[in-house]
């Protein structure tokens, strides 16, 4: 028997566009990362016409695990219209062949930059966190090197100064987005640039979380039901986003991340970031008969793990 | 205990044991043979000073007992319960670290050395306690405070970062840093040098304190006599890498028996 009787016919187009070479390699680094929570696994990084920094590393890990029965949605900071989050859906579709929605709950395979949606993700959903900076020491460890030797002695000493010399020049601890986590005890990560108020939402999580950085060439998982915590001090606990006494301007929704849009007045209006949220709320208003599933965080902003924010307000 | 059991007793130094004992500690630089064949041993709450021309090897010693580099031959034990028996260059990274952030202070001639120098001076202390693990900011703030006002530093700018401060408070902060831990062994390379005399006194003076307040055991290096006259039980002169000659501090500066020795004391008076 001969080798090109084994082998499929050759494709000018692959299914899902990467090839299955670059397929297998972002498979089996996805498995290793699954297995090591928080480490960073190198991979390839192959080309996708797309520029780097633009969600190479997300659409890759997203292409890699996509198949016909998935649907897909793509978010760019809760928002499912940006361009960029519309680019990327159109692409994958066309690709792939899947469905792709707007609602998280039809949802199977998410993408998205910068946020993690509002509804609870279920034990049959994957997120893909589109992750620009994959080094959490990289501000306060030039050397990659270095970095990954602190990672293997757990020496996470500098980021804890970080935190005490906030403390002592702020009062407060200065991260906004891309808040320093241990995951699952052992390796601290960049959970990506999302608000403090979705880090929570990575603990216990019954999702997989898995994260990518195209143009750095690493991905990182967090696995369902692993622990995830904030980096705290016992005494100054870890606090999300004060959200409180904003609401949606067009669905009274609160709790929930919002973003602000200034007035011509000078003051500003809120409007949900969960864009596919808000508009299931709207249609919902309109009388439609439509699925809103339970939410990590309640309308008075109580997180769904109660005693879990121990800085909860 | 009566005054006549207490004279019978043996003398204190032949019963205990040397807090540290390196045998034989040899360093190459490539070429350059910067350390050869070095032995010491320093009693718990002995005063060493190390004295020799520059480039005699003395920073290099200080180095290798900080655990910083990789010795090329040699034994180096700490009398400490977990490390008891143990050559303390065999062990791993992990190890090296632990146990030159509980048991080993250093405060070095060039602060930039042993300071992060844009960091508040509270955070370069602090930085002890959180490698050893401890994750409550108040007790971090109050075991600062603590190390820095042992040392004399002006508490009200406890959190200046040393860039902005004298080499004197330098000194005091990397001294404050050294000792948060409590650590058995002191470690003082220069500690003084390149300050004024009247600092210097002032922060010899302190060192005196702590030393005697901590029951510390140090290796003082310096190539002052009057440092090492202020401060050492103890003294041992280093030449080329090797030992010349050891003794007690007044015996080898009143009366020194090797060559060099005698030049260097001779230099100085
Ligand atoms: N990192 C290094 N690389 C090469 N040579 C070194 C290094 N450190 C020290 N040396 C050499 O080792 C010898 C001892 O240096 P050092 O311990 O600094 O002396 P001291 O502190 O007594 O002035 C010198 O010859 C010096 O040039
Ligand atoms: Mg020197």
């Amino acid at each position: 028997m001969k080798l090109s009787e084994l082998a499929f016919e050759r494709q000018d187009y692959a299914y899902a566009f990467l090839d299955e070479f670059a397929k297998r390699e972002l498979r089996r680094k996805i498995l290793k990362a699954i297995a090591i929570p928080g480490y960073q696994v190198p991979y390839a990084s192959r080309e996708v016409p797309m520029a780097r920094g633009w969600g190479t590393g997300g659409l890759q890990v997203s292409l890699a695990l996509v198949g016909v029965n998935d649907t897909v949605k793509v978010i760019d900071q809760g928002d499912d219209d940006s361009v960029n989050a519309a680019n990327l859906r159109r692409f994958i579709a066309r690709m792939t062949g899947v469905k792709t929605t707007t609602d998280t709950l039809a949802a199977s395979l998410i993408q998205s930059r910068h946020r993690i949606p509002e509804e609870l993700l279920n034990e049959r959903q994957v997120l893909v966190l589109q992750v620009p900076m994959p080094e959490i020491l990289s501000s306060i460890e030039p050397s990659y090197a270095r970095a990954r030797e602190m990672h293997s002695d757990g020496d996470y000493a500098l980021l804890w100064l970080g935190l005490y010399e906030d403390l002592v020049k702020y009062r407060e601890v200065s991260y906004g987005a891309d808040y320093p986590v241990l995951v699952n005890g052992r390796y601290v990560m960049a959970p990506s640039p999302i608000p403090r108020f979705d880090t929570p939402k990575l603990h216990q999580a019954a999702h997989l979380t898995l994260l990518s950085a195209g143009r750095e060439k690493r991905l990182y998982a967090v696995p369902p039901y692993t622990d995830v915590y904030p980096l705290e001090f016992e005494d100054v606990p870890f606090q999300i986003e004060d959200q409180r006494g904003w609401r949606d301007a067009s669905t009274g929704a609160a709790g929930k991340f919002m973003s602000e849009i200034p007035q011509d007045g000078g003051g500003s209006s809120y409007q949900l970031s969960d864009t596919g949220l808000k508009q299931k709320l709207e249609r919902q208003m309109a009388g439609e008969e439509i699925e809103i599933g339970a939410t990590y965080f309640d309308d008075d902003t109580n997180f769904y793990i109660t005693g879990f924010l121990k800085g909860a307000s | 205990m009566s005054l006549l059991e207490m004279t019978l007793d043996a003398p204190r130094l032949l019963e205990m044991q040397p807090l540290l004992r390196v045998n034989n500690l040899c360093k190459n630089y490539g070429g350059i043979r910067a350390l050869e064949n070095v032995s010491l041993h320093v009693y718990p709450g002995e005063v060493l000073g190390i004295v020799g021309e520059s480039g005699s090897g003395k920073s290099t010693v200080l180095r290798l007992l900080n655990l910083e580099e990789p010795e090329t031959s040699g034994t180096y034990q700490l009398e400490i319960p977990e490390l008891l028996g143990q050559n303390l260059f065999e062990l791993n990274r992990f190890q090296k670290r632990e146990t030159r952030v509980h048991h080993i202070g250093i405060v070095y001639q060039n602060p930039h050395l042993g300071l992060r120098m844009h960091k508040s001076s509270s955070g370069n202390v602090a930085e002890r306690l959180i490698l050893a693990g401890e994750k409550r900011f108040a007790e971090l703030r109050r075991a600062a405070r603590e190390s820095l006002q042992a040392s004399e530093f002006p508490i009200a700018r406890m959190d200046e970062p040393p860039i902005h401060l004298s080499g004197g408070m330098q000194q005091r902060v990397q001294l404050a840093k050294a000792i948060a831990m409590k650590p058995k062994l002191l470690l003082l390379d220069e500690p003084t040098t390149g300050l004024d005399v009247s600092v210097q006194a002032l922060v010899l003076d302190t060192l005196k304190r702590l030393q005697f307040e901590l029951e510390m055991t140090m290796i003082l290096v310096s190539h002052d006599l009057g440092v090492i006259r202020t401060l050492a039980d103890r003294v041992m002169v280093m030449r080329g890498g090797r030992v010349v000659e050891s003794g007690l501090t007044d015996q080898v500066l009143e009366d020194p028996q090797h060559a060099y020795t005698q030049q260097l004391v001779h230099a100085k008076l």
